[in-house]
């Protein structure tokens, strides 16, 4: 297995995408590729579409039309839990968390999707608090806490790549760092990673491209050596 | 002879009985309207009639087929259970993700059906279904006299409870029930088969209906239209304990048919509406049930 970025092999290839919910279109017409062990990003502002195009690679919204190519495999026909089969793990926006079950429940609720994942005592080193706290309600836990058990919970099931909606949302900076370290290791076990991030700063020096989002299209790719030269651009784009 | 308040302990404590009984039925369908509500959201009309299949199978299949009261008590449940199975997978399936209304109106309908068919082949004064001879008399406990089948009723009727309680609450399975119940949409997206779940839930929850069924037909009389008698008493306790609580549901429907017995002892006029004297109260007060989580 190569490490890094494998620019033969397209993991994810979206083409001409898109979704509706119920009579708003939402998505007009996406075209994305992400390579084997790439991190990309979705930047854009809120509502630009970027959840939603995480949502309709799962096949979790209303009506789509277009092309998602997963491992070479059309998926448009694929019920969410095939999706799910062939190696995508999906982190949402409101973490989902269930507070019916207890921390170490929501953390083997996942079924293993693929080998390669990683054992339960890897993923309590990883996050150690997790570990101490493996009784408790999945819901007891703070925000930070969630956040990790919502990775976690998908690092187990073997997906090999990830699609992560707005990870660093609403959480302290020490939090944010310690995301940013995992993602490092991800990286580095050669995971795909797809990131939806409104923290710019907390995206740059991970991501190897970006894409820019703006009323449901993708308005620009800008690849991390762009970054630079095309900074006010973004700041434009992003509002910043 | 010793008595409690005016009334003879050998009346106060056959009451009571009576009253663990019906509890003991009205927890087995409570629990399985509660099982099926939690992950589909789906308030099952047709809950009644597949307790009154359950019976009527056991009937039919012994007056035809000849098969006995333990073959019944796997069989029955486990025909129904399919049958359920097909009604989620043709009609049910069709509709989910709408208000609550429409699956409301097709399980009634349904209901109402399969129902009416049975009137029209076996009328409504009842079948007969004899004690299976194992449970014939019963012991004498100083205080009252004991059939050995109501024991039996209270026993059984007990661990189906537990037995449901802790798959749900303690193993993978339940788990799952337990997320899907929160967001099934997610659970799908892990790679959880949702769609099967929700048929395999929808089975088992009037498969625990037509547990029931069997159960009363010796004791109970044996009509097309028994399950819709039962019906209204049994969404009564589930209001009062709280939609989508398995413990919640259990416990309630015991407690209710001791409170209707204790009522029948004490007052008897007032039996029959006692429960829904119960759920006016709690839904003044717990708008949610006793066992509700607050919205």
């Amino acid at each position: 297995m190569s490490r890094g970025p494998d620019k033969e092999y397209e993991q994810l290839r979206v083409s001409g995408l898109h979704a509706f919910y119920g009579e708003s279109h939402i998505l007009h017409g996406i075209d994305l590729v992400v390579h084997r062990g790439e991190l990309i990003t979705l930047l854009g502002r809120n509502g630009a579409g970027r959840s939603t195009t995480l949502k309709a690679i799962m096949n979790m919204v209303g009506r789509r039309t277009g092309s998602i190519m997963i491992n070479g495999e059309e998926t448009m026909a694929c019920a969410p839990h095939h999706i799910a089969r062939l190696g995508v793990g999906y982190c949402p926006e409101h973490r989902g968390i269930f507070s019916a079950l207890n921390v170490q429940e929501n953390l083997t609720l996942p079924p293993v999707v693929r080998s390669g994942g990683m054992s339960l005592e890897e993923i309590y080193t990883m996050f150690p608090n997790l570990y101490e706290r493996r009784f408790s309600q999945g819901t007891k836990l703070s925000g930070g806490e969630q956040q990790m058990l919502a990775m976690a919970r998908i690092l187990r099931t073997g997906a090999n790549m990830l699609l992560l909606d707005e990870i660093t949302e609403g959480l302290a900076p020490v939090i944010v760092e310690k995301l940013g370290e995992v993602l490092i290791k991800l990286k580095e076990k050669g995971l795909t990673i797809v990131l939806v991030e409104q923290n710019f700063h907390f995206a740059a020096p991970l991501a190897d491209r970006h894409y820019v989002m703006e009323h449901g299209q993708i308005v620009e790719e800008i690849s991390a050596d762009e970054l630079d030269a095309k900074q006010s651009m973004l700041n434009d784009y992003l509002g910043v | 002879m010793s008595m409690i308040l005016g009334v003879p302990v050998a009346v106060l404590s056959g009451q009571l009985l009576i009253g663990i009984i019906n509890g003991a039925f009205y927890a087995l369908l409570s629990l399985g309207l509660a099982v099926i509500f939690g992950l589909l959201k789906i308030i099952n009309f047709a809950h009644g009639a597949m307790y009154m299949l359950g019976a009527m199978a056991t009937v039919i299949m012994f007056d035809m087929l000849g098969l006995n009261y333990w073959v019944a008590l796997f069989v029955a449940p486990v025909l129904v259970g399919v049958f359920g199975m097909l009604i989620e997978y043709f009609l049910l399936r069709r509709i989910s993700g709408q208000d609550h209304i429409y699956s409301l109106l097709l399980t009634f309908g349904a209901a109402l059906m399969i129902q009416g068919v049975l009137t029209n082949i076996y009328g409504v004064s009842g079948l007969r279904y004899a004690m299976p001879d194992a449970f014939k008399g019963g012991m004498n406990l100083g205080f009252m006299f004991l059939p050995y089948y109501r024991a039996w009723v209270i026993a059984i009727a007990l661990v189906v409870c537990f037995g449901t309680w802790f798959m749900i609450e303690k193993t993978k399975l339940g788990a799952y029930l337990r997320a899907g119940t929160e967001d099934a949409q997610l659970m799908q997206g892990f790679g959880i088969n949702v769609p099967l779940l929700v048929s395999l839930t929808y089975g088992f929850g009037v498969m625990l209906a037509a547990f029931a069924g069997v159960l009363a037909a010796p004791i109970y009389s044996v009509t097309p239209v028994m399950g819709s008698h039962i019906l209204i008493v049994v969404f009564a306790v589930v209001v009062i304990g709280g939609m989508g609580s398995i413990a919640g549901a259990i416990v309630t429907g015991i407690l209710m048919g001791i409170i209707e017995g204790l009522t029948k002892t004490f007052y008897p006029p007032a039996s029959s509406a006692v429960i829904f004297l119960v759920m006016v109260v709690v839904l003044m007060f717990r708008p949610t049930g006793l066992f509700g989580k607050e919205a």
